[in-house]
């Protein structure tokens, strides 16, 4: 299927990406996850990839944020090739993800879990200790600041609910100055008022200048906040494409693996 | 939509206010303090009165010391995420290594001392990277180290005794050096004399106090729960400890140094074993291959009374504290009290069975499982 080239008419926005993919592949042995991906993202956008499970979303995301390296293919950050050795080194650089199993431990309280990796500390030398009562402040401030009462900032994660929880670190993404940040699948899980609050979360933080990646396999979801969609089907881009070019059914085919090929490029305008 | 992100969250009508009691349950070293007042309350009612003069508690703080520095360092580990089942081999392999340094070769404490802790941190390191590396259950790596640091201890006394199981001679080879009265004896010698005079603390006929003083371990017993309570709760170590143990993938992903923690955690384990072979062979003046047997399955229940979940995560230093008190308080207190001494193991069993179903109901409260 040669759709990867074909798709490619809805313009990146104008300006550099801050992050560009070229080509990725990645193999696990000898299953081959991703063969051969391309994107990017732009400050201030919302770039949706789209796909059916297993198509290779979280797989292609983990290789942007330092969890695999790639088999094969470039990662250029503002415009420097990189290549990240631990999701710590892309968290450096301004990479933050929020993972489809969240990275959140349900026993710590959300303060803990909010600073886990980066505490602020106070004092010197063998006194040198966490800024406790800065990061209490902090955790409430911003998850008040998306909605979201805590009970104490020592409540454990565990009893937040799933969107609440998604929030927390989708704050703490925030918070750590993200450049990019990646939600994977983030509203697969959630009840219809919690995805509300998600997608309103994630529409402020692109409004902040952050370029978000959006991975969701529900079209709907994706449309309702996504400046582009690109399509990942069975480790291949189908394409992407710019919000008002593309209707709901035609990206709903698009994921269901392009048998509606026809349909579809009519939809996009016959340009293929 | 998020309209209502903007209203006062404060004032969800779904939240309950927390009682002092709900906010007292999450600790995770209640069921220890409790446990130290049921025992303490039990042998009130049973035991000699002596029990609770300064002279009993001495008595059963001293093994509750010995046992609590192991304890706390499996509670660390434990929190990690991780177990060792060579503690207390690794007493008697650095009891030996102790021994031969200051007998056979002859260095001084300020060198024997220092060597003793890296030689054991080295042993720990060796654990934890096995452990890490292969991905293996630290239960089963550290099972293979039991057999082996007690099967190298009894070789090597053999080697350096020629011959014996038991290495004597450290009392007189460490006899008036400068670092002795911080590893052997008691501590605070004048204060416990001054209070004699005074009349505050019981003494003999011939005015002496029938307590001289504290003795060391006990110091360091609780300077070392002191620390490492401070090391959990209050430094970015803590966080990463709680973070490797809770979940190791979330942990890594969120940028915690995993592997790390975990390797220091195990040397730091075998460094608590390493202080207490120093200090049980300097006082006992000799080592020999049975020292700390069977210290681990011990210094573990402690950990557990003391809160520990065995699936890591979740635990405290200050309980693993409790928890070697409670130890030490029934290990002695059986002997102050009409029944037969033989209870202890069964008393011990119980209370791991409780701790252990206590925390589980503990861990789901907590996590919000149902
Ligand atoms: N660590 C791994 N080892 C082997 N195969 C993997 C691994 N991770 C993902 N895969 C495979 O790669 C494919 C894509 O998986 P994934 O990226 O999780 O899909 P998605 O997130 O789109 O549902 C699947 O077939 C999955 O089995
Ligand atoms: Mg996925």
């Amino acid at each position: 299927m040669n759709g990867d080239t074909a798709f490619h008419h809805g313009d990146a926005p104008a300006g550099a990406p801050i992050v560009e993919m070229k080509d990725i592949e990645k193999h696990f042995g000898n299953i081959i996850a991703l063969a051969g991906v391309s994107f990017d993202v732009h400050p201030g956008e919302c770039h949706c990839l789209l796909g059916d499970n297993g198509a290779g979303k979280s797989t292609f995301i983990k290789t942007m944020s330092g969890v695999h390296r790639p088999t094969r293919g470039e990662i250029l950050f503002e415009g420097r090739p990189m290549s990240f050795n631990s999701p710590r080194d892309a968290m450096e650089a301004g990479i933050a993800t929020v993972f489809q199993d969240l990275a959140m431990i349900p026993l710590m309280s959300v303060t803990r879990n909010f600073f886990m990796g980066r505490e602020p500390t106070v004092g010197r030398g063998p006194f040198k200790r966490m800024d406790v009562d800065r990061m209490n402040a902090v955790t409430m401030e911003r998850m008040r600041e998306m909605g979201i009462a805590l009970r104490a900032p020592d409540q454990a994660v565990g009893t937040l609910s799933g969107g609440e929880r998604q929030t927390v670190a989708i704050a703490r993404a925030v918070h750590f100055g993200a450049k990019v940040l990646i939600l994977d699948e983030p509203t697969s899980a959630l009840g219809v008022r919690q995805t509300s609050n998600v997608l309103a979360t994630i529409d402020k933080v692109r409004k902040q200048g952050i370029g978000v990646v959006f991975i969701s396999h529900n079209v709907r979801h994706a449309l309702a906040v996504g400046d582009r969609f690109t399509v990942l089907n069975r480790g291949r881009t189908l394409g992407t494409a710019k919000r008002g070019e593309i209707t709901p059914e035609a990206l709903q085919d698009m994921m269901a693996g392009g048998q509606e090929m026809a349909q579809l490029e009519g939809s996009l305008g016959g340009t293929v | 939509m998020a309209t209502d992100t903007t209203t006062h969250p404060a004032a969800d009508e779904r939240l309950k206010t927390e009682s002092f009691g709900a906010r007292l349950m999450k600790r995770p070293e209640l069921g220890a303090i409790a446990g130290v007042i049921l025992v303490t309350v039990f042998f009130v009612l049973t035991a000699d009165p002596a029990m609770f003069t300064l002279s009993g508690i001495v008595n059963f703080m001293t093994p509750a010391a010995q046992l609590g520095i192991l304890a706390i360092g499996a509670a660390l580990l434990m929190v990690g995420g991780e177990f060792d089942l060579s503690i207390g081999s690794m007493v008697a392999f650095a009891g030996l290594f102790f021994g031969a340094a200051t007998v056979a070769v002859g260095l001084p404490l300020l060198l024997a001392i220092p060597l003793t802790f890296l030689f054991a941190a080295a042993v720990g390191a060796v654990n934890g990277t096995i452990v890490i590396r292969s991905g293996l259950p630290s239960f089963i790596v550290t099972l293979a180290f039991l057999f082996i640091l007690r099967g190298l201890s009894l070789v090597g006394l053999k080697a350096v005794t020629g011959g014996s199981t038991q290495l004597r001679g450290v009392r007189d080879a460490t006899e008036g050096d400068p670092l002795a009265p911080f590893f052997s004896g008691d501590a605070f010698g004048p204060v416990f004399a001054w209070a004699a005079d005074r009349g505050v603390i019981e003494t003999f006929g011939n005015g002496t106090p029938k307590v001289p003083g504290l003795p060391v371990e006990i110091v360091w017993f609780v300077a070392l729960a002191a620390v490492a309570t401070w090391l959990l709760l209050r430094t970015p170590a803590g966080n990463w400890i709680f973070a490797a143990g809770g979940d190791t993938l979330a942990a890594t992903n969120s940028g915690v140094p995993v592997r790390r923690v975990k390797i220091a955690l195990f040397m730091l384990t075998a460094c608590c074993a390493a202080l207490v072979a120093i200090i049980t062979v300097m006082d006992a003046g000799s080592t020999d291959a049975r020292r700390g047997f069977q210290k681990e399955f011990e210094a573990i229940i402690a950990a557990v009374i003391g809160g520990c979940l065995l699936t890591g995560g979740y635990g405290s230093a200050v309980g693993a504290f409790f928890g070697a008190i409670i130890f030490g308080m029934v290990v002695i207190g059986l002997g102050y009290t009409s029944f037969d001494q033989d209870w202890f193991q069964v008393f011990l069993g119980g209370m791991l069975l409780i701790a252990v179903l206590f925390n589980n109901a503990i861990r789901k409260r907590v996590t919000g499982e149902r």
